[in-house]
Order: C-alpha cells, then sequence, then structure tokens
C-alpha cells in the first residue's frame, strides 16, 4: 500500500449520540420517496401519472435536459403523490409501498464483455446513473466526458458518520462486481481509506488504486482526499461515487434487479436506540424514530449529518445520498445572557468558554445559532478546519461579488459544500458558507455551458 | 429571568415593523439580544454551530483590556500625587485616578454607541458588536487631562468616518480607536502634545513639567533611562506619564496571555511587531546618532505605546492582514515602522499609532501578493499535470 497521508487541519466534533456497530430492528414503512431536490441542478420532469402502479426500478420521473438521466422507484406499489412547494417545483415524489418485492427486469451482463457506452445506457436505463457523481460541482455525471479517475472514499469521517467497514460486510463479491462495472466506464479507479480501520473488504478489492489517510474531519470528504491526491484543475473532471451505490451497481449487473437496499446509520443525542438498520433508499423515517427517540422539547430530524444533512420532518424520507439519520435537540430557546456566561457544557473551538477544561466531552448540541449574522471579522478560523491550500475567506469574497475568474484562480473547482461545512461550524459571524459555495458553483455552471 | 423575557415578549410587538414605536427596532433588538441570546436556529446548511459568536469574541477582548484599565487609574493617580510632590495612600490614587478616567470611558461609550444604534437603526440592521472594544480602546489611548469635549468629538468621527461610512464593523479600513487617536493629535496638536496633559492636574502648576518619557528624550533627556524614573523596570510595570492604558507592559502582557489562550488575538501578529521593533531598535544601538537610537531595544519596547499597539490595535483581525502568511509581515514592518518614526521624526515620538495606520493601509497589498502567490502555485500544478 502507499504511503500514509497525514492530515492535520479540521475537526471533530464532540456529538454525543454515537451509534453502535449492532443492527436494530425496524419494519419498513409504507411510504417511500424521491426527492427531486437531492439532485443538484435537476428539473424533474414526471414520467407518470398520480396513482399509476409502479414496481422497484420504474421510471418515476427523469431530467428536462437530460431525459437520459432517470430516477426510478426504489419498491413496487402505486405512485402515491407528488409534493410540490413554492412555484409548483416538485419536492417529493411518493411511492406507497404494497410490501412485495415486485421489480423491473433487467438483464444480467458481465461489465467485461460490455462497452462503455453500452454501461453508460445500463446504467441510466435502471436508474442507478444518479449515484455517480462528478468533480468540480458535485453534481450528476455527465457520460460524455472523460473522467481522469474515479475516486470513491470507502469511510465517513463526519459526526457520527456510519461505520462503511461495518455496512459493508457481507457485501464484498458485490462490491467487486460494482468496481468491475466502474472500472469499465474509467480505468484508473482510487479508493481512499482511514488508516487505522483494519479495512478488511476494501483491502481485499481487486483492481483499484488504495490511498490510506489519517487525520480529523472533513479527512474522509471525497474531495478533499482527491485534493491530496490527484488535485483538479481546471478542464479536469473526477467522478466519485459511495460504496453502498457501488454495490446496488454490482448487483444490477449481477443480477438483474434495481437494489435499493441500504444501510442506515441512526445516531444523535436524542435517539434510544443508536444502531444501523437494514431499510430501502428514500424510506420514510416514521418506522425508525417509533418509540425510539427522547421527548424532550422540539426535535430536529436531519437526512445525512449534523453538517451537510437536510432538516426533514418526523415522517419525512431519506435522501438518495444519504446513509446516516440524525436526532438532534432542535434548540429554539433564549439563552439568558449567554455570551456572558462561563460556558462550562459549550461546545467551542475557540477557548472563550469554560468547556476547554473537560477535553474529552461528548456534547450533545442544538440546532441554536448562538449568535446573529455579522460581516466577516474574525480572520484565519476557515483556514484551520480546510485541509486544503485554498484560501477559503478570499474565495468567498470572490463568490459575492460574482467574479468567476477569480473563484476559479482560487480553486472553487476542487470544493464541493460539504468540504466547507466546518468553515460554516465554526464561523464567528455565522455566515451561511455552503449556501454561498453553491450560489458561485451555480453561477458557473451557468455561465460557462 | 422568566419576567424579565415576558417583559420584552410584551413590548416585541411594539417595536416590530408596522408597531407603535417601530422606529426604536434596531435599539430593542439590541437590548433583546445582550440580555437573551436569540433563539434563531440553523435553517440550511450546518444544523450545529460553535457557541462563539461576535458578542462573546468582543466582551473577551474588553476582559483582555481590564488589567491595562485598572492600571491606567491607578497610574493617573500616582503620577499626579508624584508630580505634585504630595504622599497618598494606593486609595487616595485609585480615587483620583478613577475620577479622571471613567467620565472619559463614559464619554467614549456613550457617544460611540448612541451613533451605533443611530447608524443600525436607519440601515435597518442588527447593532453591531465591534464597538464595545472601540469604546474601550479610545480612553485607553487618550492622555488622562483630555478635555471631555475632545474626547466626544474624537470619538464620533471615528464612528462615523472610521467605520460607518465604509459599512461598520467588519468593512473598515483603519483600526477605529487609532482614527480617533490620530485625529485628536493633528486636529488639536497644542493640546494633545506636550509636558502638561499626561498627567492630572499640571495645568494649574508652573514650573512643574511631566513628560512622557518619549518626550524627554526627544528633547535631548535621557538621564532618567539608565537608573531613575524611566529605567525599564518602571517602564514594565507601567509606572510613567503617558495615555492612559499603555504605560504598564506587565498589564498589557496579561491580556495578550488572555487573547492568545482564547484563539481571539493573533499570536502571530503580536510576536512579529515585537520582533521587528526590537530588530529596529537593535539597529539603532548599533548606529547610535542620537539619543533614542541609543535606548536599549527591550526598553524601547516597554516604551510609549508599543506593547499596546502591538496586543490590541494591531492584532484588529478587520483592518490587519487576514492572510497567516500576512500576518507576519504586517507585523514585523509594524514594529519596524515604530521604531523608525519614533526614532527618526521627534515630532512624533509616538510612532506605533502612524505605523498601525500605515500598515492597515497596506494589509490588502501584502494579502493580494500572499493570494497571488496561492493562484500562482494552483496554475503551476495545472501545467506540470498537463
Amino acid at each position: 500500500m502507499s504511503e500514509v497521508i497525514k492530515i492535520k487541519k479540521g475537526l471533530n466534533i464532540q456529538l454525543a449520540g454515537k451509534a453502535d456497530n449492532v443492527f436494530g430492528q425496524a419494519e419498513l414503512p409504507e411510504l417511500f420517496a424521491v426527492k427531486p431536490t437531492d439532485f443538484h441542478g435537476v428539473v424533474p420532469k414526471m414520467a407518470i401519472k398520480v396513482g399509476d402502479k409502479v414496481k422497484a426500478g420504474t421510471v418515476l420521473f427523469y431530467d428536462k435536459y437530460r431525459p437520459e438521466i432517470k430516477f426510478v422507484s426504489p419498491v413496487s406499489g402505486e405512485l402515491l403523490a407528488v409534493n410540490r412547494g413554492e412555484r409548483r417545483k416538485i419536492l417529493e415524489v411518493v411511492v406507497k409501498s404494497d410490501g412485495t418485492d415486485a421489480a423491473e427486469q433487467f438483464e444480467p451482463a458481465k461489465a467485461s464483455e460490455l462497452s462503455k457506452e453500452q454501461v453508460v445506457e445500463k446504467l441510466q436505463v435502471a436508474g442507478l446513473w444518479p449515484f455517480i457523481r462528478k468533480r468540480p460541482y458535485d453534481i450528476i455525471a455527465d457520460a460524455s466526458e472523460t473522467p481522469k479517475a474515479f475516486y470513491i472514499s470507502a469511510f465517513d469521517s463526519a459526526p457520527l458518520a456510519p461505520d462503511f467497514d461495518f455496512v459493508l460486510t457481507g457485501q464484498e463479491e458485490a462490491l467487486q462486481e460494482g468496481i468491475d462495472v466502474i472500472k469499465r466506464l474509467c480505468d484508473n479507479v482510487h479508493l481512499g481509506v482511514r488508516n487505522d480501520a483494519a479495512s478488511k473488504v476494501i483491502n481485499s478489492l481487486k483492481g483499484v488504486t488504495i490511498h490510506s489517510f489519517e487525520g480529523p474531519h472533513p479527512v474522509g470528504n471525497v474531495g478533499v482526499q482527491i485534493h491530496h491526491t490527484m488535485p483538479i484543475n481546471k478542464g479536469e473532471v473526477v467522478w466519485v461515487a459511495q460504496p453502498q451505490d457501488i454495490v446496488a451497481i454490482g448487483k444490477l449487473f449481477a443480477e438483474g434487479k434495481y437494489d435499493s437496499n441500504r444501510v442506515v446509520v441512526l445516531a444523535g443525542s436524542e435517539v434510544e436506540k443508536k444502531a444501523y438498520y437494514r431499510t430501502k433508499l428514500g424510506a420514510s423515517i416514521s418506522t425508525l424514530i417509533k418509540d425510539n427517540v427522547s421527548n424532550n422539547g422540539t426535535l430536529r430530524y436531519i437526512s445525512g449529518n449534523v453538517l451537510t444533512g437536510t432538516q426533514i420532518d418526523n415522517d419525512g424520507y431519506i435522501g438518495a445520498y444519504h446513509s446516516q439519520v440524525t436526532v438532534i435537540p432542535e434548540g429554539d430557546y433564549f439563552e439568558f445572557m449567554g455570551w456572558a456566561a462561563p460556558g462550562f457544557g459549550k461546545f467551542s473551538v475557540s477557548r472563550t468558554f469554560f468547556s476547554w477544561m473537560c477535553k474529552n466531552k461528548e456534547y450533545a448540541l442544538d440546532a441554536n445559532t448562538h449568535g446573529g449574522r455579522r460581516s466577516f471579522i474574525m480572520s484565519g478560523e476557515y483556514e484551520k478546519v480546510l485541509p486544503m491550500d485554498i484560501l477559503p475567506e478570499f474565495l468567498f469574497r470572490a463568490i459575492l461579488v460574482d467574479d468567476i475568474d477569480k473563484m476559479e484562480q482560487l480553486g472553487i473547482y476542487e470544493l464541493a459544500e460539504e468540504d466547507v461545512a466546518l468553515c460554516e461550524f465554526v464561523c464567528t459571524s455565522k455566515q451561511p458558507l455552503q449556501a454561498t459555495l453553491r450560489r458561485g458553483i451555480d453561477l458557473i455552471i451557468k455561465e460557462l455551458s | 429571568m422568566k419576567a424579565l423575557r415576558n417583559l420584552l415578549d410584551n413590548i416585541k410587538p411594539h417595536v416590530q415593523k408596522g408597531g407603535k414605536f417601530e422606529k426604536f427596532h434596531s435599539t430593542f433588538d439590541a437590548f433583546e439580544t445582550l440580555l437573551f441570546v436569540p433563539n434563531h436556529t440553523n435553517k440550511n446548511g450546518v444544523h450545529v454551530r460553535d457557541s462563539i459568536d461576535s458578542k462573546r469574541t468582543m466582551a473577551m477582548v474588553v476582559m483582555a483590556l481590564v488589567p491595562a484599565l485598572l492600571f491606567g487609574i491607578w497610574n493617573a493617580g500616582y503620577q499626579h500625587y508624584l508630580a505634585i510632590n504630595e504622599a497618598a495612600g494606593f486609595w487616595q490614587m485609585v480615587g483620583i485616578g478613577a475620577l479622571k478616567v471613567l467620565p472619559i470611558v463614559v464619554v467614549s461609550y456613550g457617544v460611540g454607541l448612541g451613533i451605533e444604534f443611530m447608524f443600525a437603526q436607519i440601515r435597518g440592521h442588527e447593532v453591531q458588536e465591534g464597538f464595545l472594544v472601540s469604546g474601550m480602546l479610545i480612553p485607553l489611548v487618550l492622555p488622562v487631562d483630555i478635555p471631555l469635549w475632545m474626547v466626544a468629538v474624537a470619538t464620533a468621527f471615528s464612528v462615523v468616518i472610521g467605520k460607518e461610512v465604509f459599512g461598520g464593523t467588519g468593512m473598515n479600513i483603519w483600526n477605529p480607536a487609532l482614527i480617533a487617536r490620530a485625529f485628536l493629535f493633528f486636529a488639536y496638536p497644542s493640546k494633545m502634545s506636550g509636558d502638561k496633559i499626561w498627567i492630572h492636574g499640571l495645568s494649574d502648576l508652573d514650573g512643574v513639567t511631566g513628560a512622557t518619557p518619549l518626550g524627554e528624550a526627544a528633547s535631548g533627556h535621557v538621564d532618567k533611562f539608565a537608573n531613575g524614573a524611566f529605567d525599564l523596570w518602571h517602564s514594565f510595570i507601567g509606572m510613567i506619564p503617558g495615555s492612559i492604558g499603555e504605560t504598564s507592559t506587565l498589564a498589557i502582557l496579561i491580556g495578550a496571555v488572555l487573547l492568545i489562550y482564547t484563539g481571539i488575538g493573533s499570536w502571530k501578529v503580536m510576536v512579529s511587531v515585537f520582533a521587528g521593533g526590537y530588530l529596529m531598535a537593535l539597529i539603532f544601538n548599533l548606529w547610535g546618532a542620537n539619543e533614542l537610537m541609543q535606548v536599549d531595544a527591550i526598553h524601547q519596547l516597554c516604551l510609549g505605546g508599543f506593547a499596546f499597539g502591538a496586543v490590541f490595535m494591531a492584532t484588529d483581525p478587520v483592518s490587519a492582514s487576514r492572510t497567516e502568511k500576512g500576518k507576519w509581515i504586517y507585523g514585523f514592518l509594524i514594529g519596524v515602522f515604530a521604531i523608525l518614526i519614533r526614532v527618526f521624526n521627534p515630532a512624533y515620538p509616538e510612532g506605533v499609532m502612524l505605523a498601525i495606520l500605515l500598515m492597515n493601509t497596506f494589509a490588502p497589498l501584502i494579502d493580494h501578493f500572499v493570494v497571488q502567490g496561492n493562484i500562482k502555485r494552483r496554475v503551476k500544478r495545472a501545467k506540470v499535470n498537463a
């Protein structure tokens, strides 16, 4: 194995509520949904009507501008509703499960016998293409581009994140199969693993280059790993995917079925039984959290982790790219003289609260903002949690004034929202940095296409 | 606490848009957020956030300034009784010092916050906390016998011209407190220099002078430097005449420790200012063409506002260099220029103020070169790969 890449900058937020490596028991819910908002830049166009019968793998909608990118139903049943938001934007496409395993039939195939075009078509028809994303921009990959590499981060370093080694155990064959498929798309497949974990599943994979990493979050972010192994320059493209989705790709080719099974971890300080659950893509969390969360005050349900996840209701649906559901207190309270209190139980990177005295304490953080938004005041905060050779503040300034040249020069192509999430966390001025970055990326996509 | 919350909730509808006292929205908001951290929650982006906010940051800096303020109060009394040659007890000194210093603090905060509240209301945004620090810095860089009306005029000038015209806290180019000091220095030179203003009660006495050590040195008197009232020990502890908060290097260092430990003040800036000043003073020691050049390098750092400037003024993140590499250059040049101005221009022995304002002006330029360096590395990387 190649040398270990050590990352020093970053931050492990000591969040309470880590899950044990055990499986919990929960029934599958009745409702499932595919949320077009999970797929950035996709304008959904419905392929079927409310009330139509669907099987697992039946196309629900496709992208208006790239109709070859299709989104399929995770279960069999009927299309229950299309929930819309402002300006009739489609937010959720809800499928009511009939509890059977009926699935669309696709031909099993050996990837090694297919051309790149055939593999792409197979993935697109079966609705698995959306799980292959590209850097720069962090959007669904464009099949006409030739990526310089395919990169998979085999671990997640975010707070309370799932342990992929545990999740993938037993899936070795399908994973290898998936990798073989990916190799038809791009021969240069790289994996990032954590150095201290005995990652048997990953280390036994064939035909891939493995890089091992060490350090605090965001070391598990695929963008950070790419930066340290093969930084993206202007005009270059790297495709990325998550391990569980590679398994699904493997199963499509081996069994000819769209496999929507996923393992998610349910964690957070307000969860009673913190564990891993076997469920399906887009499942409603209602059965997971039933009698399983505390009833102290308002709770916040997050699909994903606390840094990058999306807020959902207590009967909301798990996002397409998420393998984690986090439940934390909402924090919608007023705190008397909070800024002046000694703050023994408050987590802060700065040592302005007395909590620096208890180093290994775990914190049940809530969603309170802890202050009002200001302009950039403190300097040097972001650099400490972004392990890349990038000057984040100057990049954000370029984005705020829509200066595309500067954004390019300062390295916006290497960043996705998840990479600057920690900057947003530590920001004294409470700036919405992930949204700012996305604004810059959107502007570039619009202007350069 | 609950009653207070209820009271605020009762008032709130009246000051919100459409309410009777709509005009006081920002004012109400300022007091509400001062008493209670608001119940706002993160809507998109990160769901959890660090507990620190702008109020906490500013409060920490004010706390770091307290040792310098307390020492300044005592020293004002001590210098007064020393000059008029009367014996006095500790509390007597503190008493007369407080009587002189606290009104300056009150005027500075009163005028400054008044203007801040007005601007916040006109602009329709929250009152920003930046002035909590400036309001304390301004009195500490002023001489003790300054007329209060001058404090008021200088504060108003610094808040309006130094900060609000640029868009408020975070947008200003220069350190607002130094703007106030520079304004007084150039607008009322006769009142801001000489040997009467630095010690309370001298203007009524003839024949007694109370020049600062730097003032004396500039006019060629360095006899007290080696051993006497201005020796290294007195200068370090701060028992010398000077602006209220700047004399005690010891009290300032206590503040510096707090700032560095909490992570609010940049240690890079502080260290490099002292390093720059020390090196420059050493070079002048070798040269030794006038009396100020001959002052020992360590002693130079304890005189005048050097330490105060290094710890509390140069580190203001808004007006300082914002890149980490830039901070080294920025701080070092402040140190160099401070001693340079002090030694070469006897009219302004207090060079630190001007050096920091000068480097505030050049901080964006320093950052520009650091940013260009980053850009060049990226371009080079692309070429190597291609």
